[in-house]
């Protein structure tokens, strides 16, 4: 489908990438960044409430307590690195080579599992062996819920992306395929960014403070 | 096992009161009333095809107001009831425990449930019409908005006849609304049927952001956009920064009583106060969610029958702009009296007092533009003008209530109870009954009854008048809000007598509004012209009810009121008469929204009653509903150019 008739605007759409160049894939992705600032303010309520509840132990184990650098940084780097590779996959997006974007994704989607792996290990090993469950104290119940929404999101993210994939497979790469494979990427790094957020401010200060 | 059911009955149903098996029946009657003349008229087929999985936006923005009528009705009837027993000291038409019930639903009820919804109704109807589009951005998600909305609303009412009503007030603070002191399903009734319909709203304020920054016409630019859609966009911008923040604390309180977190409780660290902040960190934003849309049709309305252009265009722009960043800035001022310091109070006192500055701005310009104008006294426009004196009562208390010591006075008294109703009443509802009149005949093809509709709006009016304005004194004499009933002897009973009769004679004015809506069906006015009231906007350039497209031709704009300036021979709004027409591109119609909407409500119905076998399943059916939509690339059709000659002739605007 070529947007001949749809568009209202002309534009010069040889030197426009794939994803923008039709009216409906521009709006997307407009409409797209505006959903990621709406999630900007979710995260940030939730880094607020975190932030006021981190001293409310109750006499629990505080952060200190439970947080170790090991498996943190190694959640950070492999979360680190799909971005990476998730960049690249949109680099091969431009070059429109299927292959390769198709590639670069899944290893991308790997490595958000392996994340998630892992995080949900941290999960287990503080709830069930060091006795600190989110009912345990308020500081737990902010840990746990803004962790856990980050991770629900990076999950909900590969479930999407293997949608995408399979698309891609069988359609390849089409303005509609490439502004969902550009929106997944801009949703995959937007992530990441708030994972940095989380290694700052729950991480660090806690190993810290 | 006869016994078991038995007892599982008499928990899950609410039982015990004549009034709830009223409403049982009623509402089994009603199920069975529409069923029935469903399926002897064989309506089943069009209601899927021509409503259920609609994405035009005027149908939608037609389904919104329809449930918001309900929803005001049922709404309405809590107020009156909580009326009725305060009229005189110790009466026992509600106990305590009921009362609480039906101030929680009424608040909830009308703030989220009828005032939100019929904004998005109108500005459905209106905003894309206005700025000359065929559609919103995002058709699909325009209907999934109004389907989470929808059932929101409707997993919320249950609570009335299954498993008892949320009774924490439509603030719900923590920790009252928490576990340990309100067990049972109606808190979680309150937090699921909300939040359900709130992912709906932040949904529409992206969408309508989007629009309207994308898909105005050619040469619209935003300083030549109708003001009503500018207080779209301005709304807009404000559900996307103040839901999410809705949307974190009511799941926060939905994880402290179903997985015994500890964000709120007393116990454990939790903080009481942060339920206060983020609660109001929306809700105050909120308030202004529900009054800058009207604000905007009162703008519309205004200049309409006053026959001019509105005053001072850029300065009604730039202080709805103000308004809304100071409306992040001022949510403390609900807890001046909960153990804030001195200088916190003072910020939060200056900056709401600072709204008022914006505010009367405006007020000054519709005075400004009512100025020397053919003032023609339509039932919009009479709206219109009892909104600026009764809403200003209403801002002038805001800013009695804004100066934190007198607050201490003030405080959950019945002075507040009038000061929000001032507002909201003579503000939001006088606004949505005056948008309602005034786009009736866009969305229908004819006109409501003008006599019945001055009736109806001088019953109203005045009886508003003769509940809320003794209301004030009320709460100067002592009387605190959300009392149940109160002894004789204070001196409350006349005014308290007084306001009942009010509230009845309001309720007088809505059924003679129903009554009008149901008699003009049958005998109204038809809108032959599309343009009842020489309308100065695009919506009017358009016929009654507007073709399925919209515009035939996308109008090319070069000034403000681009139909004013058409219908006066200049160019600006109409299509360039060179262009030809072509065939026009359509979503198809999709029955995802609903289905993934009543996935929802399983998923919401399972939350409430912790059965999980019920609500796991229904969120994984949402989740493979998105699933669904993203594999579906057939989603649009075209409209041919035969059809648009055909559609066009027949109202007479072939050209
Ligand atoms: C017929 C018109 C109305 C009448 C007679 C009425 C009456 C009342 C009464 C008696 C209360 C309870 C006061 C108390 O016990 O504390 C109340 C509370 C409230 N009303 Fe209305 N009301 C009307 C319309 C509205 C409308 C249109 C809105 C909003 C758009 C609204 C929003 C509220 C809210 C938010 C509360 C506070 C509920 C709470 O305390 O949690 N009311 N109203
Ligand atoms: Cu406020």
């Amino acid at each position: 489908m070529t947007n001949a008739t749809l568009s209202l605007h002309e534009k010069d759409q040889s030197k426009m990438p794939l994803e923008y160049t039709t009216e409906e894939g521009d709006l997307r992705i407009f409409g797209f960044w505006i959903f990621l600032a709406a999630e900007l303010v979710l995260f940030g309520t939730l880094f607020g409430t975190y932030l006021v509840l981190q001293s409310h132990t109750a006499g629990g184990p505080t952060a200190k307590d439970l947080f170790e650098i090991g498996p943190v940084m190694a959640e950070t780097i492999i979360l680190l690195m799909s971005s990476f590779t998730c960049g690249l996959s949109t680099i091969e997006l431009r070059r429109h080579n299927k292959k390769g974007l198709i590639g670069w994704m899944s290893v991308t989607i790997l490595l958000g599992l392996v994340f998630i792996g892992l995080e949900a290990n941290e999960f287990y090993t503080y709830a069930v062996h060091e006795g600190a469950p989110l009912s345990r104290s308020a500081f737990l119940s902010g840990f746990f819920v803004l962790l856990g929404t980050h991770g629900a999101h990076v999950s909900l993210g590969i479930v999407w992306i293997i949608g995408i994939l399979l698309q891609l497979g069988k359609r390849g790469i089409t303005p509609v395929t490439a502004r969902k494979a550009f929106m997944a990427g801009l949703y995959w790094h937007f992530l990441d960014v708030v994972w940095i957020f989380i290694f700052t401010a729950v991480y660090l200060t806690g190993l810290v403070i | 096992m006869i016994d078991s059911i038995k007892s599982f009955m008499g928990w899950f149903f609410v039982t015990g009161d004549p009034m709830i098996y009223g409403a049982d029946a009623s509402i089994a009657l009603a199920s069975i009333g529409i069923v029935a003349v469903l399926t002897y008229f064989k309506k089943w087929k069009w209601l899927w095809e021509e409503w259920l999985t609609s994405v035009d936006h005027k149908k939608i923005g037609i389904m919104y107001i329809i449930a918001a009528l309900l929803m005001l009705f049922r709404g309405g009837v809590d107020a009156l009831m909580m009326r009725t027993q305060l009229t005189l000291p110790n009466m026992h038409f509600l106990d305590a425990e009921h009362y609480n019930q039906v101030f929680t639903t009424h608040g909830t009820i009308m703030i989220i449930f009828v005032a939100m919804p019929f904004i998005f109704g109108l500005m459905n109807i209106a905003v894309p019409l206005q700025i000359g589009a065929r559609d919103v951005a995002y058709p699909f998600l325009n209907a999934l908005s109004f389907w989470l909305f929808f059932v929101g609303a409707m997993l919320f009412n249950l609570s009335f006849v299954i498993g008892g009503s949320p009774d924490a007030g439509w603030s719900s603070y923590a920790p009252y609304a928490g576990a340990e002191m309100n067990p049972g399903v109606g808190q979680n009734y309150y937090l699921l049927g909300v939040q359900i319909s709130g992912i709906g709203s932040l949904a529409t304020g992206i969408n309508f952001l989007v629009t309207i920054l994308k898909m105005r016409a050619p040469g619209m630019t935003l300083f030549k956009m109708p003001m009503f859609t500018w207080s779209i966009l301005i709304t807009s911008v404000i559900v996307v920064f103040a839901f999410p923040a809705f949307t974190v604390a009511l799941a926060l309180m939905t994880i402290d009583r179903l997985f015994g977190a500890h964000f709120f409780t007393i116990a454990a660290g939790g903080s009481p106060m942060l339920w206060a902040n983020l609660f109001w960190f929306w809700g105050h934003p909120e308030v202004y969610i529900v009054l800058l849309p009207v604000f905007g049709i009162f703008s519309e309305v205004i200049a309409t029958f006053a026959h001019k252009t509105l005053f001072g265009y850029a300065v009604m722009v730039w202080s709805m702009v103000a308004i809304s960043l100071l409306s992040f800035i001022t949510w403390l001022h609900h807890f001046f009296t909960m153990g804030n310091t001195a200088p916190v109070n003072a910020f939060f006192s200056i900056s709401t007092m600072l709204i008022a500055i914006p505010t009367g701005v405006k007020i000054f310009n519709w005075l400004f533009t009512l100025n020397k104008g053919r003032i023609q006294f339509t039932t919009p426009m009479l709206w219109a003008l009892a909104f600026i004196p009764n809403f200003t009562i209403g801002g002038v208390t805001g800013v009695m209530l804004a100066m934190a010591p007198a607050d201490y006075q003030y405080h959950n008294s019945y002075f507040l109870v009038a000061h929000f109703h001032s507002t909201l009443i003579a503000g939001t509802v006088f606004g949505i009954f005056c948008g309602l009149h005034y786009w009736w005949p866009k969305m229908f093809g004819y006109l409501l009854d003008e006599t019945k509709g001055k009736w109806s709006f001088w019953i109203f009016m005045i009886s508003f008048n003769i509940c809320f304005m003794p209301m004030y004194f009320l709460g100067l004499m002592g009387m605190t809000r959300r009392m149940y009933t109160y002894p004789a002897g204070l001196g409350w009973t006349p005014i308290n007598v007084v306001m009942t009769i009010g509230a009845f004679g309001m309720g007088a004015g809505f059924i003679l509004m129903a009554y009008n809506i149901i008699w003009s069906a049958m005998h109204g006015k038809k809108d032959a012209t599309g343009d009842p009231w020489n309308g100065r906007t695009l919506e009017w350039a358009t016929a009654s009810p507007a073709a399925e497209y919209n515009f035939a031709r996308i109008p090319h704009v070069s000034e403000r009121d681009p139909f004013i300036a058409a219908k006066e021979g200049r160019k600006s709004g109409n299509a360039a008469s060179v262009q030809r027409y072509a065939p026009i591109h359509m979503p198809n119609n999709t029955g995802i929204p609903v289905i993934m909407a009543l996935l929802m409500f399983v998923a919401g119905f399972g939350c409430v009653f912790e059965w999980y076998w019920m609500a796991i399943p229904g969120a994984i059916g949402v989740i493979a509903c998105m699933i669904a939509r993203s594999f579906v690339y057939n989603d649009h059709y075209y409209i041919s150019v035969e059809e648009i000659k055909r559609t066009e002739s027949a109202t007479g605007r072939l050209s």
